[in-house]
């Protein structure tokens, strides 16, 4: 094996031009899918931590999955019914103090309940729809995404006497309100009351600089005619990954629609994998011509050692020896374009991650590329260039392994 | 003298549109500590003899024993080892490995076999070499040698793994006289000294009138045999 091995060495390192050229084929190509990988698993690791924290991991919410059933569906084994109103149930989460403290009992996380209604903000004659969203100074911080993200003020200040609310920087420039100013909230019950602004975010998502404000729970309560009805409980896990059990056990138990985040944003994971199938389709594209490159190789060895091979053959060695070799001269080619590859790809990505550049039209979001440090990419990289190696190098050696020595010796002669 | 190949009926024939007849019908023994000389005119199948006498090639028809064993009965692993352990091939060319020293060339049939330590084979290529006069190009390769040393050095290849049978296939054909008569008498040692069987292809007749046996192809078949030959007259001139 070592005698095979030593031929094999000196056949490819007797070609020194052409070996390096395959071997950087397999390094280009090894390099490229990592770099490649890094940066397309960067951009959904990022993604996907973004859909993490911006949303809830669990969202209990007042609603029923199917219409509620109407007791005479129940009661009679056919029933037809027309012109159905049902009661206006303004309750929201039936029971909220039991639901929460069971909850209490077990989430591996944080929970906090809100009331959110619909509304309209209103000031200086500008109006603005919004989410009027209630909330408990206390518990919302620790589920909320925004807690970093505000400009002035904080939750904290809602608690801080009369009537106050944060909301949005852009909601507030659409306005033309500052902090400090006071603006009108109309509830869809008609009512009406002023708010004072405490405290301005900006989280980048425009749908919610926009369109959120946020109250004291009993402010929500009031304004929106429901006495101590909540119906949105927001929930953040310890592991994002436990969601959808959690979510089943609390649609189980409460009977509201409880939903997890990989249910919530079902289309873009599954975009996400067809995304991954691309990827490791061009990595794997690479890799077959890389492929290439050493199958040109090894059959240029193949052909001007015909005569060795001949030799050896009729020195005792067998057909297997021979395929062993000429494998091994690609695999060989392969493990050193791999192992310049990996620095190659390292390089890459450590440069990829340092580039800069601006997102914002306003110049304030400075952004770096989102990039994966893994050794998975690396692994996976080299088994392409390994494996479409040991097949570019069994190919020709297969066909040279087979040739009759005495053809070769007698066309010599 | 024991028997330590034999020939039965040994055919082949090559399988193309025209099928070719390389050798027909040849019946042979050849014993321990023989020097046969195998002679015929060009394309009377005399190296496709030694190629089938060598299991680098399969009869299409016919038994050849090596040592009372059917080559026919072996696969392709027993027939490469009995090349390895058994038989030394020596051909007109050199057909040295062009990228490994002298030494190295040698060693090759002893690493495959394997059954030497590195530092014996090192030893025994060494002396194989020093006793075929190349003492002082153990570490040249092949292209820094010349034809006749290239030779001795395919000589000591063979003589690697001690093997009781040399096949030579024209071993003198492209040297110079001098050379050729030096390789000659290494063969004829190895025959005298150390009790190997040669079998050499040759058109030298003189050559060959000094090995101990000669055996005649014409088309293929055997025509004469003959044991410390007298010359024959031959429609081919020796080679000189």
């Amino acid at each position: 094996m070592r005698l095979i091995f030593d031929i094999a060495l000196t056949h490819i390192s007797g070609r020194g031009r052409q070996t390096i050229v395959a071997m950087l084929g397999v390094a280009v190509g090894v390099g490229f899918s990592i770099a490649m990988a890094a940066l397309m698993q960067g951009g959904q690791d990022d993604f996907v931590r973004q859909l993490v924290d911006t949303m809830p991991h669990v969202q209990v919410t007042d609603e029923q999955r199917t219409a509620r059933r109407q007791p005479a569906e129940d009661f009679f084994d056919a029933a037809a019914i027309s012109g159905l109103r049902p009661r206006d149930d303004r309750r929201g989460i039936i029971n909220p103090t039991a639901a929460l403290s069971w909850l209490d009992g077990w989430i591996p996380g944080r929970f906090a309940a809100t009331l959110k209604a619909q509304g309209v903000v209103r000031y200086s004659g500008q109006e603005v729809g919004a989410a009027v969203i209630g909330i408990d100074p206390q518990a919302e911080p620790r589920v909320s995404p925004i807690i970093g993200d505000f400009k002035a003020g904080s939750f904290a200040a809602l608690a801080a006497g009369g009537n106050n609310v944060v909301i949005g920087d852009t909601m507030a420039r659409r306005l033309g309100a500052g902090l400090g100013d006071t603006i009108t909230a109309v509830s869809s019950e008609g009512l009406t009351r002023r708010f004072k602004i405490v405290g301005l975010f900006h989280t980048g998502t425009t749908a919610r600089d926009e369109g959120e404000a946020y109250v004291l729970q009993k402010n929500a309560q009031i304004l929106s005619a429901r006495p101590n009805a909540i119906n949105e409980i927001n929930i953040k896990l310890n592991d994002p990954n436990a969601a959808p059990p959690v979510a089943r056990r609390i649609e189980a138990e409460l009977g509201y629609k409880a939903v997890a985040w990989q249910e919530a944003n079902e289309s873009i994971l599954e975009a996400l994998v067809v995304r991954n199938v691309i990827m490791y389709t061009v990595v794997a594209a690479i890799m077959l011509v890389a492929g290439f490159g050493i199958f040109n190789i090894i059959s240029t060895i193949t052909h001007e050692k015909a005569r060795d091979i001949a030799i050896m053959k009729s020195l005792g060695f067998t057909e297997t020896d021979m395929r062993i070799l000429f494998v091994l001269e690609g695999v060989a080619i392969a493990t050193a374009g791999t192992l310049i590859g990996w620095a190659l790809g390292l390089a890459m990505v450590y440069a990829l991650s340092l580039v800069r550049f601006e997102l914002s039209a306003t110049g304030q979001e400075m952004t770096r590329l989102p990039i994966a440090w893994s050794t998975l990419h690396y692994a996976i990289a080299s088994a392409f260039a390994l494996g479409s190696a040991a097949v570019a190098g069994y190919l020709p050696a297969r066909r040279a392994a087979r040739a009759n020595p005495v053809d070769i010796i007698r066309g010599a002669t | 003298m024991s028997t330590l190949v034999e020939a039965k009926g040994l055919t082949r024939i090559l399988e193309e549109t025209v099928p070719v007849t390389l050798v027909k019908d040849v019946s042979l023994v050849i014993g321990e500590r023989e020097f046969v000389a195998v002679t015929g005119p060009s394309g009377s199948g005399k190296s496709s003899l030694l190629y089938l006498l060598g299991l680098l090639d399969r009869p299409t028809r016919g038994t050849l024993t090596i040592r009372d064993r059917d080559t026919d009965l072996m696969d392709e692993h027993e027939r490469a080892a009995t090349r390895l352990a058994n038989i030394g091939f020596v051909f007109q060319f050199h057909f040295l490995l062009p990228e490994f020293t002298a030494r190295e060339n040698v060693e090759i049939p002893m690493r495959r076999l394997g059954r030497l330590g590195r530092d014996e084979m090192r030893e025994r290529a060494s002396e194989l070499l020093a006793a075929l006069g190349l003492a002082d190009h153990l570490d040249k390769r092949p292209d820094q040698l010349s034809g006749g040393q290239r030779q001795r050095v395919a000589v000591a290849r063979a003589l690697a793994n001690n093997p009781p049978l040399i096949l030579a296939d024209e071993p003198t054909g492209s040297l110079d006289s001098k050379s050729s008569e030096q390789v000659f008498q290494i063969l004829e040692r190895l025959v005298r000294e150390q009790g190997k069987t040669v079998v050499a292809v040759t058109h030298d007749l003189d050559m060959a009138s000094r090995m101990d046996r000669r055996v005649d192809l014409i088309d293929g078949r055997l025509t004469t045999e003959t044991e410390k030959a007298t010359t024959r007259g031959d429609s081919e001139a020796p080679e000189t």
